[in-house]
This record gives C-alpha cells, structure tokens and sequence, in this order.
C-alpha cells in the first residue's frame, strides 16, 4: 500500500508513525501489568534492562569505524577508573573526533 | 494488584533536577536534530511537517530510517515495519520500568510513558539497578531531550545543518557513550558480567544473521533469560522492590 506524499497524505503518514512509537512505548508496560512480578520476573527485567544497553552498544561498535571504536574503548576505560560519566562521555567523543581528524 | 499500589511518590523538585541533569546531552541532541531536519527538508517534506514529525514521534533513529524512506509515493507497511522494529526497545525499556511505573495511577503511568526514551531510561534504569527509584528522570529529562530534538530539528529545517560535518568532530557517538557510561556505571555482579556476554553475543548474531533492527530486542532478551535463570539472593535494597507483593 502506497500513500501519495501530498499534505494530507504526509500527515497520515506521520499520524501512523507516531502511533506506532506510542505503541512501542505503552506495550512493554501494558503486557507487564497482566505479568505477577515474582522475584523471578524482577530479575529477569533486571538484566534484561542492562542487557539493552550492551545490544545497542555491541553491534554500533562491531559496524563502526574506527573513530567509534576508539569513543566506546575510550568511555569505557575511564568510566571503569574514574565511575564519572560526564569526563568518561566527553573524553570519548573527543577521542573519536581525533581518530578521525588522523585517519580520514 | 492492591488497592494502595498507587502511591509513588512523585517530586516536582527533583524533575527539575533531572531536567538540568540531562541538559548537557540534550545540547548534543539539538546538533542531531539538526541534522534529521535538514535530512527531512532535502527528501521533500515541509519544514513544519519535520517539525511535527519531531514533535509526535520523538524517536530520532526511527525518524532518519523513514525519511530516507521517502519520496513521491510512500510504501506505508514497509515504512510503518521498520519504525515500529527500530522502536521495539521501548517495549523492553518500558516493562524495565514497570516495577516503578505500577506504583502511579495509570493516567500518569502512560503519561510519563509519552517521553520514554534511550537517554532518560538508562539513567532511571541505573538507578534502579542501585536501588533507588527515579521516574522524575522520565519526565524532567525526557522534557528536555524532547525540547532540545524539536529545537534542532527547527534549526535543521530553517538554517540548514548546524555543523557542516557533526561526525568529524565525533558527536555521532554521543548517545552511544551516554548509554555505554550508564552500562559500566551500573552494578557489576558475576550475574550481570554473564548477562551482558550472553546479550552481547546475541545481538551481535542477530546483527549478522535476523533481519535488521532486531539485534536490540534479542540481545536484551537473551540477557534477560540470564536473569530468569539465575536468581540472586541479595538484590540491592530490598524496599526497592517487591513491598506491593502482598
């Protein structure tokens, strides 16, 4: 199914788009309030939250270049030293950005 | 679920704390919404379509996947599949939160929901992990994240890119360092150090060989069956949890 790109046509588009998010953002929510939450399930969404974290970071950096191997590396070392997230982010995107001002 | 569930107690003061917590990365989302609105008016649409596109959808990654989608006619389920594949973490962030979020009335549950997003959950996220409970973070941060990606996208749209190239000076990595930085910030149990190697190994099979934008949804699940699998005793402060079992 097609939708010509033509004003109203566009604003069906996005209405559809942002509905869908919201859907995404209510769903996990709505399933969980028919869920008994036993300490099982809690620590299922436990680590399931950071394992989130490590499934969107993993992969950005296996098809990253190298700019944003050397940002995660980066963050990560001082993170693990330091336990300070705004030097640990700054630094790394600022390790990124040197990466690639020397290789590209 | 009892009666008296209802009763997080929700502080106006810390949401504006964690609106000014969350300020220095939202500066970096102004720069990416700058770069979807100018991608958004270079494929046709009008600036204040962008702009409403900005404004309702709020999921950045979803948002550059559909544009360069575009054109004169528009494959609507195609469009809608990927939006929706891309945006399926939420329901995985969302149910993370839900041992919080049941304690609201659900009016303000869903509400709150409205402003989900990766930036402001990691953070309650981690919090969460330590015990401590923060939904103000939903709301003061997800406000100003939601401001500073239409506030871009404005600037994206009338002026064109902020920057001629945000790669070069590395801010394409932002979030992913935001959301690394709350990863090893959180606590570290043999548990989790399991989980996160089972999750990383997952995503990055599901990468490789599942159709695109599923690797979050099964890296998280995978992970997650860690938890199911192998309970700990001790698991932070207890009334973190659990205390509206009855």
């Amino acid at each position: 199914m097609t939708v010509e790109t033509s004003t109203a046509g566009i604003l069906v588009i996005i209405a559809l788009m942002a509905l869908v998010t919201v859907v995404t953002r209510f769903g996990g929510v709505f399933a969980m309030s028919f869920v008994r939450i036993s300490p099982r399930i809690e620590s299922f969404i436990n680590t399931m939250a950071s394992s989130v974290l490590i499934a969107i970071i993993v992969p950005m950096a296996f098809s990253g270049d190298a700019g944003a191997i050397a940002a995660l590396a980066t963050t990560a070392v001082i993170m693990l030293a330091t336990q300070k997230t705004l030097p640990a982010i700054a630094v790394g995107i600022a390790a990124a950005g040197l990466v690639r001002y020397l290789v590209g | 679920m009892p009666a008296d569930a209802h009763r997080y107690q929700f502080q106006p003061a810390r949401v504006r704390a964690e609106f000014f917590r969350l300020l220095p990365i939202s500066l970096f989302v102004v720069a990416f919404g700058a770069a979807f609105g100018l991608a958004a008016v270079q494929k046709g649409l009008e600036p204040l379509q962008a702009l409403l596109m900005s404004a309702v959808v709020f999921a950045g990654a979803s948002q550059f996947a559909a544009v360069d989608m575009w054109g004169g006619q528009v494959s609507l389920v195609p469009l809608l599949a990927v939006v929706f594949a891309i945006n399926s973490r939420h329901l995985l962030m969302g149910a993370s939160l839900y041992p919080m979020l049941r304690e609201m009335p659900p009016g303000r549950r869903y509400g709150l929901l409205l402003l989900l997003t990766d930036a402001n959950w990691a953070v309650s996220a981690q919090q969460y992990q330590s015990g401590r409970k923060n939904l103000e973070v939903i709301l003061g941060g997800g406000l100003v994240l939601w401001l500073a990606w239409v506030l871009g996208t404005g600037i994206g749209v009338y002026f064109g890119g902020l920057l001629q190239n945000p790669r070069s000076l590395g801010l394409d990595m932002v979030l992913g360092c935001f959301l690394l930085a709350m990863a090893l910030g959180g606590k570290k149990s043999p548990r989790t150090l399991l989980a996160w190697a089972v999750a990383a190994i997952a995503s990055l099979a599901a990468w490789r060989w599942l159709p695109a934008n599923m690797h979050v949804v099964a890296g998280a699940l995978a992970g997650g069956a860690v938890g199911f699998f192998w309970l700990e005793r001790h698991q932070g402060p207890e009334p973190a949890s659990g205390e509206n079992d009855q």
